[in-house]
C-alpha cells in the first residue's frame, strides 16, 4: 500500500486528487477577486479559496513528487 | 417523528446552492474512487487479499482508514448539532469515548487478534469459545451491519435532500453502487485505501470551518464570552465541571455514566469489538503495525473536535439566529440543531470551497459504508457462510462469496433505506439495538483474552445472557417509563445517559455470568489457549526496539496529551 510490492502508493493517488482541486479550488478564488459575487461570504476579504487552494496545490505536488512510480514506489 | 424527517419537512428550500466548480469537484471525487477500484481489482484474487487486504498495510495507512471507518457524514454532522445542543460536552464522544479504548486496543488486545491470525472477531471467539459464541457474534453483527448501512444511506440521502436539494433517489443509488463497485472490484484493499483518501478530504473539507470561525470570533476565549453573552446563565463551554449533578448541564446526565458507561463499556465496546474497526487493523502488516495504527488513529481522533464540535460551539457564539429542535423549527420556519454545519459551510465557503465540503460530507458517507459492506462481506462468509454451510470450498469460492456479498449487502442496505422511508420510527430504536450487542460483546471477548479460566460455555452464556438483559432492560423503560429512574439511576436522565447505563449493567450481566458459569464448567487446557489468552501466549518482546518505535511509548504521549486537553478544557 505504500509502494511496495508493484503497487502505486495511496499517497501518489492522493497527490494528483490534492493538485486537481487545487487548481479549481485557486482559479475559483483568483477569479472571485476579479469579479467578486454579489453575496460574499462572512470574512470573504481573507480570500480562503485562494490560500487553501494554493495549500492544497503544494501538498498535492509534494506527493506526486515524493511518491511517484518512478521513483521506485511502482 | 423522527428528526430527519422534521428536517426535511422544517426546510422548505436548499441551504446551499452549488456552482460548476463545485459539482466538478464532487464529481472528480467520485471518478477517482471508482477509478482506484478498477486499479486494485488485480490485486483482490485471494481470500487474504480480498478479506484482510493481503495483511500489508502499514501503521498509517491500518490507523487512518481505522478511523476513517467511523468517520461517516452523519457523524460530522450528527455531532455538530449535538455540540450545539449540548455545548463542549459532546467532545466526550471524541476524548474518553474513544482515546482511552484505543490506546487499549493497540497496547493490550491487538497482540492477541493479530498472533490468533483470526479474519474477523467473530472468528477470535470461534477460537477462544467456539462455534456457539462466534454464530451468536457473527449473525447479530451481519444483521445490524446492514441495517445500520442502510439507515445511514437513508440519512444522508435525507441530509443532501435539505442542504443541496438532491432527489433522495439519485443519493441512493449514485453512492452506493459507487461504494458496491470499488468494494467488490478491490475488496478491503480498495476500501482502506479509499479510507485514506477520504479521510484527508474530510479534513480538508472540513477544516476551514473553524478555522475562519475562531478567526471571526476572535480566538477561543472571545469564543466562549460571545457563548457566555449569546446563552446567559448556561455552560455550554466547560467539558467536566458541569457533570456533578444530572440537572446541572443540557445533556441530563452524570459524570458516573460518563466514565464508566461511555468512557469504560460503550467505548471499550466499540473500539476494541467492533469488527466494522478493527477489521482495518487486522489488516496490519506486522505485529507493530497492528499496535500502532490504533494509537496513531487515537492521535487524530483527538483532533476531530476541532472539525466537529468546534462548528457548534461557534454556531452557538456567532450566527445571529438561534437553532432550536425540529419540532420548533417547523413551527417557526426556522433551523434546528442538525443544520449548524451546512449553515457554518454556506457562512465560510465560497465557491470551490463549497464543493470541498460537500465532498468531505460524501467521503464520510462512503468510508463509512465501505466499511460496513467490507465487514459485512467477510464475517458472512467467513464466520456464517464458511462456518455453517459451506466448510470445505476453494478459496477463490469463498472470495467470488465475498465479491457477490458485497452487492448483496449493498441491495440489502439500499433495501432498508426504503424500508425506513416508509416506517421511520425504525430509526428511533437501530441506535438502541446496536448498543445491545456492543457491551456484552466486551466483557465476552476481554475475559476472553485476559482470563484463562474463562470456558466456551461461560464465553457463550455470558454473551447471550448479557444480550438478553439489555434488550430485557430497554423493554423495561418502554413499557414502564418509571423504570428509567432504576436503569439509569435518575428519573431526570436523557437518552444518552440511559443508552450509557444499560450498557453498563449489560456489561456487568455478561461479565458475572461468564465468570460463573466458566467455574461451573471445564476449562479449555492450556495448550489449545496459546495465541489466543493473556498468560498462554508468547508476545513477542520489544527489548532493543528504540523507545521512538515502541508502541508502548507514543500510547504515552497520546494519553497525557488526553489527560492534558482534558484539563484545559474541564
Amino acid at each position: 500500500m505504500t509502494g511496495e510490492n508493484g503497487q502505486i502508493s495511496i499517497w501518489y493517488f492522493i497527490g494528483c486528487l490534492l493538485t486537481i482541486y487545487g487548481v479549481l479550488i485557486t482559479g475559483s478564488g483568483i477569479y472571485e477577486l476579479f469579479s467578486p459575487p454579489a453575496h460574499p461570504v462572512v470574512l470573504a476579504e481573507f480570500h480562503a479559496a485562494v490560500w487553501w487552494g494554493l495549500l492544497m496545490l503544494a501538498g498535492g505536488l509534494a506527493y506526486i513528487h515524493f511518491f511517484r512510480p518512478s521513483k521506485g514506489n511502482k | 417523528m423522527n428528526p430527519l424527517a422534521l428536517m426535511l419537512a422544517a426546510t422548505p428550500d436548499r441551504l446551499i446552492v452549488l456552482n460548476p466548480v463545485d459539482l466538478a469537484i464532487i464529481a472528480i471525487y467520485f471518478v477517482a474512487v471508482l477509478m482506484i477500484g478498477f486499479y486494485l481489482k488485480e490485486r483482490a484474487s485471494t481470500g487474504e487479499d480480498f478479506f484482510l487486504a493481503g495483511r500489508e498495510m502499514t501503521a498509517w495507512i491500518a490507523g487512518l482508514a481505522f478511523l476513517s471507518a467511523n468517520l461517516g457524514s452523519l457523524e460530522l454532522m450528527g455531532w455538530a448539532a449535538a455540540s450545539y445542543q449540548y455545548g463542549i460536552l459532546a467532545t466526550h464522544w471524541y476524548w474518553i469515548g474513544a482515546i482511552p479504548a484505543m490506546l487499549f486496543l493497540g497496547v493490550v488486545m491487538m497482540p492477541f487478534y493479530y498472533i490468533s491470525k483470526t479474519h474477523s472477531v467473530p472468528g477470535y471467539l470461534q477460537l477462544r469459545f467456539g462455534e456457539g459464541a462466534r454464530g451468536l457474534s457473527a449473525v447479530t453483527f451481519a444483521f445490524m451491519t446492514v441495517l445500520m448501512s442502510g439507515i445511514n444511506m437513508y440519512s444522508m440521502a435525507l441530509v443532501m435532500k435539505v442542504v443541496l436539494g438532491w432527489d433522495i433517489n439519485f443519493s441512493i443509488w449514485v453512492s452506493s453502487i459507487t461504494v458496491a463497485i470499488y468494494v467488490a472490484l478491490g475488496g478491503l484493499r480498495s476500501a482502506i485505501f479509499n479510507e485514506v483518501l477520504q479521510f484527508v478530504l474530510i479534513w480538508l473539507g472540513a477544516a476551514l470551518i473553524p478555522i475562519l470561525g475562531l478567526i471571526e470570533a476572535g480566538g477561543w476565549t472571545n469564543l466562549q464570552a460571545r457563548i457566555a453573552t449569546n446563552w446567559a446563565g448556561q455552560n455550554f463551554t466547560s467539558l467536566w465541571s458541569t457533570l456533578g449533578t444530572f440537572e446541572g448541564n443540557p445533556m441530563g446526565i452524570h459524570w458516573t455514566g460518563i466514565v464508566l458507561g461511555l468512557g469504560w463499556v460503550i467505548s471499550f465496546g466499540y473500539w476494541t469489538t467492533d469488527f466494522l474497526v478493527v477489521q482495518r487493523v487486522l489488516a496490519a502488516k506486522d505485529l507493530r503495525a497492528a499496535k500502532m495504527a490504533p494509537i496513531i488513529g487515537a492521535w487524530f481522533k483527538m483532533l476531530v473536535p476541532f472539525i466537529v464540535i468546534l462548528p457548534g460551539l461557534l454556531g452557538l457564539g456567532l450566527l445571529d439566529m438561534k437553532l432550536t429542535g425540529e419540532a420548533e423549527a417547523i413551527a417557526t420556519g426556522g433551523h434546528s440543531y442538525n443544520e449548524v454545519l451546512p449553515l457554518m459551510m454556506a457562512r465560510y465557503l465560497g465557491p470551490g470551497l463549497l464543493g470541498l465540503g460537500i465532498t468531505a460530507l460524501i467521503a464520510g458517507f462512503m468510508s463509512g459504508m465501505a466499511g460496513n459492506v467490507s465487514a459485512f462481506a467477510t464475517v458472512w462468509t467467513y464466520d456464517i457462510y464458511r462456518a455453517f454451510m459451506k466448510k470445505d470450498a476453494s478459496d477463490s469460492h469463498y472470495v467470488s462469496m465475498g465479491r457477490w456479498c458485497t452487492i448483496v449487502g449493498v441491495l440489502i442496505s439500499i433495501g432498508t433505506a426504503y424500508l425506513v422511508m416508509q416506517f421511520l420510527s425504525i430509526m428511533d430504536y437501530v441506535q438502541a439495538l446496536f448498543s445491545f450487542f456492543i457491551a456484552p460483546l466486551f466483557g465476552t471477548v476481554l475475559l476472553g483474552m485476559l482470563w484463562k479460566r474463562a470456558t466456551p460455555a461461560g464465553g457463550f452464556w455470558g454473551l447471550l445472557a448479557g444480550t438478553v438483559s439489555s434488550i430485557g432492560m430497554w423493554a423495561w423503560v418502554k413499557a414502564d417509563p418509571t423504570a428509567l429512574s432504576i436503569i439509569a439511576l435518575s428519573p431526570n436522565a436523557k437518552d444518552m445517559a440511559e443508552n450509557m447505563y444499560r450498557a453498563l449493567w449489560s456489561w456487568i450481566v455478561c461479565v458475572v455470568v461468564t465468570v460463573v458459569v466458566s467455574y461451573m464448567t471445564k476449562p479449555k487446557p492450556i495448550e489449545e489457549l496459546q495465541g489466543l489468552v493473556y498468560g498462554a501466549t508468547e508476545i513477542p518482546s520489544e527489548h532493543g526496539v528504540p523507545l521512538m518505535s515502541k508502541p508502548a511509548f507514543w500510547a504515552w504521549v497520546v494519553g497525557a496529551v488526553f489527560v492534558v486537553l482534558n484539563v484545559i478544557f474541564w
